[in-house]
């Protein structure tokens, strides 16, 4: 077995500097690398690219980065529900690509798997194409959307086992499993680790290969964005 | 005239036994609230979920288990989760059978416009662009006009789009519209609205064939 864990989130995050290019898992607030993320926003690290789906809201997520000024430039497919984010986004203080949220998720999956490129339609027609080499393939049009090259990726899982075998739980899996190994280093943070051979190889959603470094988060806040639930009465 | 709860309940008879269906945020939601007796649905949410079940009960909401919305959610019995790639897999590879979603503009040639205002609003296009550029069947659930009474349905869509030439129908809350190569081709008029408004409503090219009959909701 290789030995993928370290210590805690600071040897985790060893060798992030100013300017690098991230990729950070989670689907609004759900499954995002917290624990990372509060290391970043510590080490106070600036000038870097962050390509996560959403920007998270002002005061937790990636709103933590966005506060301090850390982030120049955000690659998202969704900004919707930060302020700060769309005060630095309008000032020009921010660069903002947006892009379709399933060009995003290929992107990411064509950086682990050795893709440099593939044909997607969606954007085709829209502001998305613009400047992107085009082909029809059986009579439809297609754009030429490129891999990701990210310096470290953030990634949030359930359960994870010290060879970096990963588990996730419900829709806070989302972007983490496609950010696996698609940057040069991959950080997985898990809310349960334990023992090689504990896991069933069976159950094992990411295999640890594609992970480089694996700790357990001190602690998740989970915040939820949107409360929704139904009265007992009601059924 | 439709409310929004009658648009989504003109929509849900859209629906057909055994469909998988993906539902935007805004009218779309309200879908789910009004399925037909006797038929089976699921609902996909592109953040990964198949098989999504109502808001949970008080207490037993679980912050791991979202809709796209961020709203939490349960799941039906048959359900799975998934990872992004996979979930637009789905969407693209054409395994969901209808996709409803809301718009700001609709042009006669079946183009988009829902995820940008230049200068105004730039809250990005989500998953809207990769549903909508492969989706079979797309219907739109939107009010006929804006707030400032400006038709939505227009020959040519003035804000940048999210798709071209892919919307298949238009149900707002005067009519029931099918894009056709030759425009907006009426099929159905609302409760107590006339064919004449609708004419007044709509910028894009209306076509009218013969009687147009009154929606049936119930």
């Amino acid at each position: 077995m290789i030995r993928k864990t370290v210590g805690g989130v600071v040897e985790a995050t060893e060798g992030v500097k100013d300017n690098m290019t991230f990729m950070l898992g989670g689907f609004g607030l759900c499954g995002i690398p917290e624990n990372s993320i509060a290391e970043l926003v510590k080490k106070n690290i600036k000038g870097l690219t962050c390509i996560s789906n959403n920007a998270g809201v002002d005061d937790f997520g990636l709103g933590l980065l966005l506060q301090q000024k850390q982030i120049k430039k955000m690659v998202s497919s969704y900004v919707g529900e930060n302020d700060e984010f769309e005060r630095q986004m309008l000032s020009g203080e921010l660069d903002v690509e947006l892009i379709p949220q399933g060009t995003l998720a290929e992107r990411c999956k064509a950086a682990q798997g050795g893709f440099p490129a593939f044909y997607t339609p969606a954007g085709y027609g829209t502001e998305v194409a613009e400047g992107k080499e085009t082909r029809e393939f059986n009579g439809k049009m297609y754009i030429l959307e490129k891999a990701f090259d990210a310096d470290f990726a953030f990634v949030k899982a359930w359960k994870g086992d010290e060879a970096g075998n990963l588990i996730f739980k419900g829709t806070a899996r989302n972007f983490n499993p496609c950010m696996c190994g698609a940057a040069k280093i991959t950080v997985a943070e898990v809310e349960e680790l334990v023992p090689a051979g504990t896991l069933d190889p069976d159950h094992v959603h990411i295999p640890g290969i594609f992970v480089q470094r694996i700790f357990k988060g001190e602690r998740y806040e989970k915040r939820i964005e949107q409360r929704t639930v139904r009265k007992k009465e009601q059924e | 005239m439709l409310d929004k709860n009658g648009i989504a309940k003109r929509i849900a008879k859209e629906l057909d036994d055994g469909y998988f269906v993906n539902l935007g945020i805004g009218i779309p939601t309200l879908v789910a609230n009004y399925i037909p007796n006797g038929i089976e649905v699921e609902f996909q949410s592109e953040n990964g979920v198949l098989g999504m079940g109502p808001f949970p009960f008080e207490g037993e909401e679980d912050a791991d288990i979202i809709n796209a919305g961020k709203q939490t959610i349960t799941t039906m019995p048959g359900a799975s989760f998934f990872d992004s790639a996979m979930s637009f897999n789905m969407i693209r590879g054409q395994h969901v059978d209808l996709t409803i979603l809301g718009a700001m503009e609709v042009s006669e040639k079946g183009d988009i416009a829902n995820w940008k205002i230049p200068g105004k609003m730039v809250k990005g296009m989500g998953g809207a662009m990769d549903l909508v550029a492969s989706a079979e069947n797309i219907i739109v659930a939107m009010m006929h006009t804006n707030r400032e009474g400006a038709s939505k349905l227009l020959k040519k869509c003035s804000l940048p789009l999210t798709g071209v030439a892919c919307v298949k129908k238009v149900v707002t809350n005067m009519a029931v519209l099918e894009i056709t190569d030759d425009g907006f081709k009426l099929l159905e008029r609302a409760p107590g609205v006339s064919v004449e408004d609708i004419k007044n409503a709509t910028e894009g090219r209306l076509i009218i064939d013969g009687n147009v009959p009154e929606m049936v909701l119930d």
